[in-house]
């Protein structure tokens, strides 16, 4: 879809093409962008009209998440706190977008600071999924995924924490790529837990997916876990199917709390697989039920440490008269956090307290040791793993927004993957009645190859991906 | 069990004032939520390494050069309160 | 007399280093406008990673050597929590558990003269906070202005056991580390805050108070002085001291309490991912080999290689740039006389003038030697010219000489021509008594003549008018 767009654009105009996205960006309803780049894109596309550029990108408008840093473009997370600060540097991956010509077309929207499975605790309200709009379309990256479903972007950037690039695509019928941790440098990207987040592409087409990887993925010395040894280019070979492939099935991730038409569409997708020459074997990853509590631990206790920073002093919301500073940044803090944000700061906060560290942070890193683990292990009988994305297709607006707890459940299938490390990808393999499905596929530390040539074979097979919401 | 006081306490560490009125409400969703984690209880850790990062890297530098630093506009143009080229904070005593 | 117990934690800025602990700010800041010296990472922006210095580790490694520690196979950095204006990320990225250098020692001159020896509990990494600045003193003042041009500047914090056991001695403990610590060529005290102290002290039996962030080596002699007075009056009243955090107030030189809520001190550790691990076990063998010569090995060296006094040899080596001075002077002029005029006067004339060697020459300093030696110069004469180098009143040891008419041997022998010329010129002599001035001329020629034009001519006419009127 990219490489045809890129092709299009140069014969007709990337301005006229822009001014048609904001335009309907402009009538929208699903409330997926949150800040329009309308000056900055459009002179972009005029310079691509002039001279278009070989970059693997050259013209073509991508959509960013709220928690990437955009030189002169406000970078908020969306949240009261961030309101107005504008990044005096762009991110490691927004440098290799321009890099390769493509045109920021703005922010998207997403759960205030990625805290979230549903895009409802941003500041600037929920964004609606563009299969229907009284539902939710995932989170964090809910902006991004709706923007790009909907019609609005053809390709976006969103950052997986916990499953906030797979659940969104999940929810919203598209491509969702969490690639393995230090592939693509977090330089840039606004910290909500350093050690489970990368930075991943939501696309229409696996390959649109191969192809933002080849441009944001390999070594960036600014970010000290970046993987090192040469880049990689995931395009050639995407199309070299699944013969001979072995599929592990893990046990624990079907069954119990998975909505029926979910378990059917996900096991319709292993027996494409299965069909195209691949093969498949159930497989145990025993630590399964302890993710999700290790999972919250490790990302409450990380984020309370580094949303310290948001204090009013050097950037974001400072209103009122200044008391003594614990007063004045305790009371600014109040204000500017929602609920969600809040909650984990303090939650966090209390984990790494003297007296509960080794009860609950170490602990929970103990067990992360146990859950990477049983991924090595899998990893050397099979090639890669399969299951749902979600338990469940997109919740209603507001449905589960006050009882967090359920909210967390919801991640149990995307919180392992960040816990090991591993590259995983949500593809469309369905619909429970008009809301799309999700088949994730897993593979080893940096086995996106695989990953990506397996979601290729079942798209190529499969007509999921061509489905369109009606335009809302 | 977390009680108010803790929440008080928590909340002072981690500079987030919470009004009285919330008190009751976050104490309770505390305990639930840590009543989940407890679940980790159940997992034998013994002889098990954390794993603080998950990939293993080590000696990750940057040599000893310096580079041009953003400019005094730039480092300030975010700053909600400053004077004459400093951040303006609240009293510190 | 009661037992002090005095332990410090000094912050040692590695300004030798071209860049900051994680980011390539420059380090030098100093005297440049607040906050011209900062980029994304060190004013902590969302999104901004640290990157390690790999030069400060091996400086780290340096001192940790130095200091006789154990270096650490595998250290790493850790996040300390807590909120303050200076504090860009609301963490300070520093160690805990396996810090990079423990179990050290260092020898100092103790109160009763002997060595003694203070050991060193670890030495760890850590960056830097930015500089707060207040209009007016700082519980006065209605808001704090904050410059992070400091903030991220490489630190190693040095700890000691609590082996001190007055203001004196921890006064000499800080002199003898910054002393090794120039001699590595890490460090450079003559910058502002580029050393600064916290101390642990407690009367024996009784709590501790912490009196942090005292700088300069003057200020922690008043601020631990002020703070034994303080606890022993209250000994003496029979009220406890209590455990507590205090403030040095440089201008008031007092400490004060700062009040702080019970169970603040929760740093919250824990390790910073952001980082990879350091394994520096295999550096060490080879940053071992650079150390240079050591304060304590040098005056052992000096005092065997120049025979020297052991307090001459302890005086010279107390500064590298003052040892390298004198084994300058050394090569070419008497060891043992240079290290008497070095040690005793010139460093003397330099305290008095608030003055570094630096403002010295080498040259002009063997030169003085050289003539004391040949007895060319008095004592006192010598003291005169060192005194008109400093001052800038000549940049030549013999333009000087003559000029302050210092030079006595060659005064003597110009009066020797003259009395002999005079002796040797009765009839010219004569002439200049009937009232010829003119006779003079011919006496002044004979002295010329004898001295072989050394002399200046017009003096010599002042000297021969002086011995015929004499004689
Ligand atoms: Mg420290
Ligand atoms: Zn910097």
């Amino acid at each position: 879809m990219l490489a045809e767009l890129r092709n299009r654009l140069r014969a007709e105009s990337c301005e006229e093409h822009l001014l048609q996205l904001f335009e309907r960006i402009e009538k929208s309803e699903l409330n997926g962008f949150t800040t329009l780049a309308r000056e900055s894109a459009l002179e972009g596309a005029r310079q691509f009209d002039k001279n278009p550029g070989k970059g693997l990108l050259a013209g073509v408008p991508i959509a960013i998440k709220e928690c990437i840093s955009t030189k002169g473009i406000e970078t908020n997370c969306s949240s009261r706190i961030l309101r107005g600060y504008i990044p005096p540097y762009d991110a490691h991956v927004i440098e290799r977008l321009k890099a390769e010509g493509a045109i920021i077309m703005g922010k998207t929207n997403m759960d205030e600071f990625a805290m979230g499975t549903s895009t409802e605790t941003s500041c600037f309200g929920p964004t609606r999924n563009p299969w229907d709009k009284e539902y939710v379309p995932g989170g964090s990256s809910g902006g991004s995924a709706a923007v790009v479903a909907g019609g609005e972007a053809p390709c976006a950037l969103g950052s997986d924490t916990g499953g906030s690039v797979r659940c969104p695509a999940s929810f919203c019928g598209i491509v969702g790529l969490k690639p393995t941790y230090g592939l693509v440098s977090r330089y840039g990207l606004v910290a909500y837990a350093n050690s489970l987040e990368q930075i991943g592409p939501l696309t229409h087409t696996v390959e649109d997916t191969a192809l933002l990887m080849d441009v944001i993925s390999g070594h960036d010395r600014r970010d000290s876990t970046s993987a090192e040894g040469e880049r990689h280019s995931y395009l050639p070979g995407l199309h070299d199917g699944v013969a001979g492939l072995k599929i592990g099935i893990p046990r624990e991730y079907f069954g119990e709390g998975v909505n029926k038409d979910v378990e059917k569409a996900v096991w319709d997708g292993i027996h494409t697989l299965d069909a195209l020459g691949a093969t498949w074997q159930e497989v145990s990853l025993p630590h399964t039920r302890y993710a999700l509590a290790a999972y919250y631990v490790i990302a409450m206790s990380e984020a309370s440490s580094n949303l310290a920073r948001f204090d009013g002093l050097r950037y974001g919301l400072r209103e009122g008269e200044d008391k003594d500073w614990h007063t004045t940044f305790s009371a600014i803090r109040a204000q500017g956090f929602g609920p969600e944000v809040k909650r984990r700061i303090i939650l966090g906060t209390y984990a790494l307290s003297a007296g509960y560290y080794g009860r609950y942070y170490l602990k929970a890193l103990k067990v992360r040791t146990l859950i990477k683990e049983d991924f090595l292990r899998a990893f050397k009988d099979v090639d890669i793993l399969a299951s749902p994305t979600m338990p469940i297709p997109a919740f209603k607006i507001g449905e589960r927004i006050n009882d967090p707890l359920s909210l967390y459940m919801a991640d149990v299938f995307t919180v392992p993957i960040n816990l090991a490390g591993v590259p995983a990808i949500s593809v469309p393999c369905g619909f429970s009645g008009r809301l799309p499905i999700g088949l994730q596929l897993m593979g080893p530390h940096f086995g996106e190859s695989k990953v990506l040539r397996a979601s290729a074979a079942f798209e190529t097979a499969t007509a999921f991906h061509e489905a369109k919401p009606e335009v809302i | 069990m977390i009680t108010r006081e803790d929440v008080e306490h928590i909340s002072w560490l981690a500079s987030i004032k919470i009004e009285d009125e919330e008190k009751d409400k976050l104490v309770e969703q505390f305990n639930s939520i840590l009543e989940y984690f407890h679940q980790l209880d159940e997992v034998d850790t013994e002889n098990v390494q954390p794993t603080y990062r998950v990939v293993d890297l080590a000696n990750i530098f940057r040599e000893d050069e310096a580079f041009p630093s953003i400019s005094l506009d730039q480092a300030l143009q975010n700053a909600p309160r400053r004077e004459d080229g400093y951040f303006k904070s609240p009293r510190i005593v | 007399m009661e037992d002090v117990i005095i332990g410090l934690e000094v912050h040692v800025q590695l300004n030798r280093l071209k860049s900051k602990m994680f980011c390539g700010c420059s380090t030098a800041y100093h005297n440049s406008p607040p906050n011209s010296h900062t980029c994304p990472v060190c004013l902590g922006l969302p999104g901004s990673l640290p990157v390690i210095n790999k030069k400060a580790v091996e400086y780290g490694i340096k001192v940790g050597l130095a200091l006789n520690c154990k270096i650490e196979e595998e250290t790493f950095f850790y996040r300390k929590n807590y909120y303050y204006p200076d504090l860009p990320k609301g963490f300070q990225i520093s160690q805990y558990d396996y810090p990079l250098a423990t179990n050290g020692h260092i020898m100092i001159l103790g109160d009763d003269g002997a060595e003694r020896n203070i050991r060193i509990n670890r030495a760890h990494m850590e960056e830097d906070p930015g500089r707060l600045v207040h209009a007016g003193t700082i519980d006065k003042a209605k808001y704090t202005m904050v410059d992070y041009n400091r903030c991220g500047m490489p630190l190693l914090e040095v700890v000691t056991e609590p082996d001190l056991t007055s203001p004196k001695e921890a006064r000499a403990f800080l002199d003898k580390l910054k002393s090794i610590l120039e001699y590595l060529d890490v460090f450079d005290g003559s910058l502002e805050g580029s050393m600064r102290v916290d101390a642990n002290i407690s009367l024996k039996g009784g709590d501790r108070s912490e009196v942090k962030n005292i700088s300069g080596f003057k200020g922690v002699e008043k601020a631990l002085s002020y703070e034994i007075t303080r606890q022993k009056n209250l000994k003496r009243r029979n009220i406890k001291v209590v455990q507590e955090t205090r403030h040095f107030d440089e201008i008031r030189n007092v400490t004060v309490s700062i009040r702080s809520k019970v169970g603040a001190h929760d740093y919250r550790y824990f390790p910073e991912a952001d980082l990879a691990v350091l394994r520096i076990a295999s550096w060490v063998p080879a940053i071992k080999s650079t150390l240079p010569e050591l304060p304590d090995a040098k005056r052992e060296r000096f005092v065997a290689q120049y025979s020297l006094a052991d307090d001459h040899a302890k005086s010279l080596t107390s500064e590298i740039k003052l040892a390298n001075f004198y084994e300058t002077v050394a090569k070419t002029a008497s060891p043992k006389l240079a290290a008497v005029w070095i040690a005793d006067v010139l460093k003397g004339e330099l305290n008095y003038r608030d003055l570094s060697i630096e403002s010295f020459r080498a040259e002009h300093m063997t030169e003085i030697v050289q003539m004391l030696d040949n007895s060319q110069i008095t004592e006192d004469g010598a003291v005169q010219i060192i005194r008109a180098l400093l001052d800038k009143k000549g940049d030549s040891t013999s333009k000087i000489v003559t000029a302050l008419g210092l030079g006595k041997a060659e005064d003597d022998a110009v009066q020797k021509a003259v009395q002999e010329a005079v002796a040797e010129s009765a009839a010219a002599v004569a002439d200049y008594r009937a009232g010829s001035e003119r006779a003079l001329n011919f006496i002044v020629g004979m002295v010329m003549k004898k001295t072989r034009g050394k002399a200046d001519a017009g003096e010599v006419h002042r000297l021969v008018k002086a011995e015929v009127e004499r004689v």
